[in-house]
């Protein structure tokens, strides 16, 4: 057992090399296969991200009349906190809009003129409460509108930014979905392209594998040296793979941050090292021995 | 020892390989199968290694049914078997060296056997200095003598040889023949089709002659006749 197994390893590592050309396309085909499903688990991550904060720069104000008094604020926010949906609120007192609209405007005379001109702070107090879900917006503001706060609260501009924030979700929705769809379609692709390589590869060896059945050599003394190319070229093809993947992340490293505050290739790909080392390695093993398994069974019929 | 009952093998649409044919081999006969081409010589060896299965009748090897064997359990059967085949079929990606050593390594010989064995069946057939070199870099007589290592490397009960000394000159071809003859004093049964008169007239073997696919005569000690 152990000795035919040694012939097999050997027979199809020698077979791997002396068939140098099929070998190298074999290797293209897996990279590019490996490359993809690897991509996809990555892309699904940095794309999971960049949804969330575009979702979490989503959220409804709530606008307090002049004269409320800043514990009833704080009444209402330790309400508001308490509803499920509602994922955070954070308090902008009326100084706080002031000094930031400043801050922000420094540069712009006609702006800073205008305010001098209106006169003291013509900000409100605000409460900029964030949900979990888009649909979750609406009962959050009918929470608002009860008759409770009405002489607290000058107005909640969910309305106005109705249609803005349920086209963001929609959208966060649709690409998410389609990623998926596009994702299974790339995966479908590869494996056929792949197999198809693979098939090929065997197909060149027919003549060989009728001589070898004819001699006395069982299937599987047939089949171990093919599964064993497989398996050292899905090997390889994860090898320079990961090197691509590496060389690409420390290449972009920090320049997708210009996107996205946040989005560093470099930390992506540092949090999923291991997984990606493992899904790019069985990728690569299980696509190269499962096509060369399923392409030699037809020739072992006979 | 093997034993073809009323077969008969007929490729589609209506081409007819063999027809009626009844012959007993027993161990350690030397048979010499003779006929024109397309005589049925090398469909008799396809039906005999179960490469192809008969369209009527049955073979068998040892009691063995060999026309309805499993094909899980041929590739046993066929280690029983060595053949010199027409077209060589030697294996494109392997020397010289590593296509008769396959053969050992099949039926699970010690490396230690096999290098031994390979190396004095190598000079037996005059190829020693050609170990490293593939097949596409052998004459058509190499290309032979390689075969014939490769049938006879295992010791098989059986030797079929289907023209094995038709790419030899005279001299080769004695050596060959000496060698087979050897063999088959030492205990294997011999099959060997040809259409060579001097080698069937020379041997004084048992002679099967087909014609067309049905056996025209079974003689002792038989010549070479149209």
């Amino acid at each position: 057992m152990l000795i035919a197994l040694k012939r097999i390893i050997k027979s199809g590592w020698s077979g791997f090399v002396r068939e140098g050309g099929l070998s190298v396309a074999t290797i293209f085909i897996l990279v590019m296969a490996i490359f993809l499903v690897g991509s996809l688990f990555f892309l699904k991550d940095v794309s999971q991200y960049l949804i969330a904060s575009i979702q979490e720069k989503v959220d409804v104000s709530v606008y307090f009349k002049s004269d409320a008094a800043e514990e009833d604020i704080f009444t209402l926010k330790e309400e508001i906190t308490k509803i499920p949906e509602v994922k955070d609120v954070e308090y902008v007192s009326k100084e706080q809009a002031l000094s930031d609209f400043t801050k922000k405007h420094e540069s712009d005379p006609v702006l800073i003129d205008s305010l001098t001109e209106v006169g003291g702070n013509p900000f409100f107090a605000t409460l900029n409460i964030t949900a979990f879900q888009a649909n979750q917006y609406g009962s959050i503001a009918s929470f608002l509108e009860k008759d409770d706060f009405k002489n607290l609260i000058e107005k909640v501009d969910y309305y106005q930014r109705k249609s803005a924030i349920d086209k963001i979700f929609s959208f966060t929705s649709i690409l998410k979905n389609s990623g998926i769809i596009l994702a299974v379609i790339l995966v479908i692709l590869a494996l056929l392209n792949t197999f198809n390589t693979i098939r090929l590869a065997i197909y060149s060896n027919r003549e060989e594998i009728k001589i070898q059945r004819l001699v006395g050599a069982s299937n599987w003394f047939i089949r171990g040296p093919f599964i064993v190319q497989g398996a050292v070229a899905g090997i390889l093809s994860a090898i320079i793979c990961f090197i691509i993947f590496t060389l690409i992340c420390w290449g972009i490293g920090s320049r997708m941050e210009f996107f996205s505050p946040g989005l560093n290739m470099i930390e992506f790909y540092k949090n999923g090292f291991w997984s990606l080392l493992l899904i790019q390695f069985s990728a690569g093993i299980i696509l190269g021995v499962s096509s060369s398994l399923v392409a030699i069974r037809r020739y072992l019929r006979a | 020892m093997i034993k073809f009952q009323n077969v008969a093998k007929v490729y589609p649409p209506d081409t007819i390989a063999l027809k009626d044919v009844n012959f007993e081999v027993k161990p350690k006969e030397f048979v010499l199968l003779s006929g024109k081409s397309g005589a049925g010589k090398t469909t008799l060896f396809k039906l005999l290694l179960a490469e192809e299965r008969p369209t009527e009748g049955r073979i068998f090897f040892d009691d063995q049914d060999v026309s309805r064997m499993k094909l899980s359990k041929l590739h046993n059967f066929r280690r029983k078997i060595g053949v010199v085949f027409q077209d060589y079929k030697l294996l494109a990606s392997k020397n010289v060296y590593e296509n008769i050593a396959y053969v050992l390594e099949v039926i699970g010989a010690s490396d230690k056997e096999i290098k031994r064995d390979v190396t004095e069946v190598l000079e037996i057939v005059g190829l020693s200095h050609r170990v490293s070199n593939f097949p596409v870099e052998l004459s058509g007589g190499e290309k032979q003598r390689a075969a014939i290592a490769r049938a006879l490397i295992h010791r098989p009960e059986v030797i079929l040889a289907d023209e094995p000394t038709g790419n030899l000159d005279p001299y080769n071809t004695a050596d060959i023949v000496r060698l087979l003859l050897k063999i088959n004093e030492l205990g294997t049964t011999i099959l060997l089709a040809t259409h060579d008169k001097e080698l069937i007239n020379s041997l004084e073997k048992r002679v099967i002659t087909l014609d067309g696919g049905r056996i025209i005569r079974d003689e002792e000690k038989g010549r070479f006749t149209f």
